[in-house]
């Protein structure tokens, strides 16, 4: 299986000089899906922003989408890595005032056809239905002119979930993407996201708390502790002791 | 028991720092010294206020001549002209300005610096002295009313556009800017419709501050009304001026209740 990520060595630490990220060991193969777990400050969201090259980190190396870079990746590097990258945040990070079908649209900005993707209005008309098609597979194709305020905290991130989609990334990766909806909106965003990154042989690396989401929607789950990798398995042999010890001292 | 409640009771009056009462003797002294100096005194109250009323008895009645009403009407839509123009071109200008002047949206780094002391400049200028400026370069006319409106609007929108920038919600612009989007994209695709009602807002108090100052802008030779109002002081016409200050007067209050319905509209 050809690796989208790789991390070899990884390390990384804050200004006072405490480790976040003590030496990552990484592998994930095309089409995988990954939980990271751990607790807070274990160094999930760091180690996603690491992969795309967001934060530099100390020593080590990552391979990200063919880009191999030590430290930070350089301006063309990050600029491929970006355009075969979709990103879902915790808060979905909508434009509050403009339409659902917009804010899909500006999936496309940063990419070479996203010329205009400033506002469905003005973006060319194969992008608009490129974003309807998004809309679609995220089943929220009714609510393309509704102001993105008027959604629900699920809803939201479903349209934040087709923002990337539109992007028709290698690699998805998403920060807590459930961790500020109801339990119910919650699986409910997990199972489209897990969903449509398999079907589409899409990549998923995403962090979360809830055991559950880690072992029911992804094939692989790797915890993280003080910085380290705790322990990398397959998500149906990952058991409720090994679980405590992730998240307790 | 009483004795120990007088030991926790607060003072009064809380003590003042040492400098901050100085700060506010000096600042009593100042107000002492100039009162005597620029305020008037009882004999030129008492003196000022016939010949205020002689004033007023020659203003009366407000001259309704068809031929002056007709001049009149014209130098208020020329008056209307210049604020309008002149707040459409500096709302227009002052966008690009503010972006460049942002802490958190600039392209330009530290050179941000130099855009915020541009709107600083231009805001902290009077508008009448910038249209003597005008008037001295482009020469006498409503140009140089309009060229005055411009500077002034770029001066008052382009500081509150910046601050709007810069409070905008970060969470759309955090997430543009991951996906590789330029600088310009976030502002065009997150920013700019986030502070669209702060915006609309302070053009629409731009356009007012416009019509008033672009009213007395006249009285230094940049056309509108206030060209007429100062040839009918300059000539003695004290009827045909009550006449323009009653124009002025409903000017400014019909451009009042129309931007304030505007606001409430937006809201």
């Amino acid at each position: 299986m050809t690796d989208i990520i790789r991390t070899e060595a990884l390390k990384k630490s804050y200004a006072n000089g405490k480790p976040v990220l003590d030496g990552i060991d990484i592998r994930i193969g095309a089409g995988e899906r990954i939980a990271l777990i751990g607790s807070n400050g274990a160094g999930k969201s760091t180690l996603l922003k690491c992969l795309i090259g967001h934060t530099p980190f100390c020593s080590g190396e990552v391979a990200t989408l063919g880009e191999t870079f030590r430290a930070s990746p350089n301006k063309t590097q990050l600029q491929r890595i970006r355009q075969r990258v979709g990103f879902v945040f915790q808060n979905h990070g909508l434009v509050r005032r403009q339409s659902v079908l917009t804010n899909v649209v500006h999936g496309k900005l940063g990419l070479s056809d996203g010329w205009g993707a400033w506002h469905q209005a003005i973006v060319r008309q194969e992008i608009r239905e490129q974003a309807m098609e998004a809309l679609a597979q995220v089943k929220l194709t009714a609510k393309a002119n509704s102001r993105a305020d008027e959604l629900s905290g699920g809803q939201a991130q479903r349209v934040a979930i087709a923002r990337a989609l539109i992007r028709k990334p290698a690699l998805m990766i998403a920060d807590e993407p459930a961790a500020s909806l109801d339990p119910t909106a919650g699986r409910e965003v997990m199972e489209v996201f897990s969903d449509l990154v398999r079907m589409q042989g899409i990549t998923l690396v995403f962090t979360t708390h809830d055991m559950d989401h880690a072992v029911n929607f992804a094939d692989r789950v790797i915890a993280l502790k003080g910085g380290r990798v705790c322990f990398d398995l397959p998500a149906s042999e990952v058991r409720r002791n090994e679980v405590d010890g992730v998240f307790h001292a | 028991m009483s004795s120990m409640h007088d030991r926790l009771l607060p003072g009064r009056v809380r003590s003042v720092p040492a400098a901050t009462f100085a700060i506010l003797v000096a600042l009593a002294a100042l107000f002492i010294v100039s009162v005597g100096q620029v305020s008037p005194s009882p004999s030129q109250l008492v003196g000022g206020l016939p010949r205020m009323y002689g004033l007023l008895e020659r203003m009366m009645p407000p001259s309704i001549e068809t031929g002056f009403l007709t001049r009149v009407m014209w130098r208020t839509v020329e008056t209307l002209q210049i604020a309008f123009v002149g707040t459409v071109f500096g709302v227009l200008l002052s966008l690009p300005i503010a972006w460049f002047a942002s802490r958190t949206l600039t392209p330009f780094g530290p050179l941000r610096h130099v855009f915020k002391m541009l709107i600083s400049l231009f805001r902290t200028v009077p508008d009448m002295v910038w249209a003597l400026i005008f008037v001295a370069s482009i020469g006498l006319g409503p140009v140089a009313g309009t060229m005055t409106i411009l500077i002034d609007t770029i001066g008052f929108c382009g500081r509150f556009f910046a601050e709007a920038i810069e409070d905008s919600d970060k969470q759309p612009q955090e997430a543009l800017f991951t996906s590789g989007a330029s600088r310009f994209s976030v502002l065009t695709g997150a920013v700019i419709p986030d502070i669209m009602p702060s915006m609309i807002n302070t053009s629409q108090f731009a356009l007012e501050k416009a019509v008033r100052s672009s009213v007395v802008l006249g009285l230094v030779g940049a056309g509108g009304i206030g060209q007429e109002l100062k040839v009918a002081f300059d000539l003695f016409q004290y009827k045909n001026a009550s006449t323009i200050i009653l124009v002025i007067f409903v000017l400014v209050l019909a451009m009042e209740a129309v931007t304030d319905r505007l606001r409430a509209k937006a809201q």
